[in-house]
């Protein structure tokens, strides 16, 4: 087959997969957008961190960081922990990805990397084309990052009960993420249990809640997840291509 | 924060998440072995979000009675399978409602 010919399927392929999640990206974003501004971000700043980032988790951390005036290596240790699971996402994904391909492709690969592009590369059949991966993400990427800046414009327009109504929307995604594979795994379901149960405790005991939010979290998440693991291993096909994808 | 502190931030952030995404698909071709590693990485995703999302739904959503209500509909919602922006705008809407009421 002609090379352009085989590019320019991929790049539609890509559109077509990407669409779907970038309507579901802006309506979130949209959401992320009102932390954005509540943090002090303008609409620019939010397109471009949006972009950069691409991470709901991450994103909203980032925000919450800026609105508490955290310092840079918090965040970045924040930022760090938050976006922890793309690790395990990009080691993955490393497998499907043909062995010869350039060094900076690869790279592209691995920016591309969010919990719905990452399962639509695991997906893929046979090797993973990056092309494909790239399309894809650069259009929900878009749409995300548009999503964010029209939350940062259009929240101030909004009256405060519907601003708040919506800035619940992040935390539903976070349900929609966690609660399908706890579902299907008890172990999961009950480190979700544990973790809300510690979560809104160390928030509430007045020594513990001196500690900043990000330190918080990283702390919580660290020791949970390292008991989990000592715990309750998991075996190798567990951790195949499931994560939070 | 400053503006300058705001663009710092926003640099910081996409340094470290570039790095994440990127450094094992560039680094790692063979497969991680490390049972504690992998099992480490794979609960991650789960605690990092239950953390961040309890309790603070209940400040988002502006009352104790909304914020548990709009967890409830949400943990229901993706518990039955629903996708992750059906999810999302009835935890809104049900946050809404209830702050109507309340």
């Amino acid at each position: 087959m002609n090379h352009g010919v085989e590019r320019k399927k991929l790049i539609l392929w890509g559109l077509r997969d990407g669409f779907p999640i970038g309507m579901g990206y802006f309506a979130v974003a949209f959401s992320l957008g009102i932390t954005a501004r509540n943090a002090g971000l303008n609409p620019l700043q939010g397109f471009v961190a949006s972009f950069l980032n691409h991470a709901s988790a991450g994103e909203y951390a980032l925000y919450s960081q800026i609105a508490a005036g955290a310092a840079l290596w918090e965040i970045a240790a924040v930022i760090f922990i938050a976006n922890m699971r793309y690790l395990l996402m990009s080691a993955s994904l490393s497998q499907k990805i043909r062995p010869e391909t350039p060094i900076l492709k690869r790279m592209g690969a691995g920016f591309c990397i969010t919990d719905e592009i990452f399962a639509l590369g695991i997906a893929a059949p046979g090797w993973t084309p990056v092309t494909y991966l790239g399309s894809a993400f650069l259009l929900a990427a878009v749409m995300w990052s548009g999503g964010t800046a029209t939350g940062i414009a259009a929240g101030n327009i909004l009256p405060e009960n519907v601003v708040s109504a919506l800035s619940v929307a992040i935390y539903g995604m976070f349900l929609a993420i966690i609660v399908p594979p706890a579902r299907k795994n008890r172990i999961i379901a009950g480190l979700v249990a544990v973790s809300f149960l510690l979560s809104f405790l160390t928030s509430r005991l007045e020594w513990l809640s001196t500690l900043s939010e990000g330190t918080r979290v990283i702390i919580l998440t660290v020791s949970l997840s390292g008991a989990a693991a000592l715990l309750f291993p998991v075996r190798d096909e567990e951790t195949e291509g499931e994560g939070a994808a | 924060m400053t503006q300058g502190g705001i663009w710092s931030a926003i640099v910081v952030a996409a340094l470290v998440s570039f790095a994440v995404r990127v450094l094992p698909l560039t680094l790692i071709r063979k497969k991680i072995t490390n049972r504690f590693v992998r099992s480490f990485l794979f609960y991650v995703p789960y605690v990092t979000l239950a953390v961040m999302t309890f309790p603070a739904i209940i400040e988002a959503a502006g009352t104790v009675a909304a914020g548990i209500a709009a967890l409830a509909v949400g943990g229901v919602l993706a518990w039955l399978g629903a996708g992750l922006f059906p999810v999302a705008i009835a935890s809104c809407v049900t946050a809404y409602l209830i702050g109507l009421i309340g």
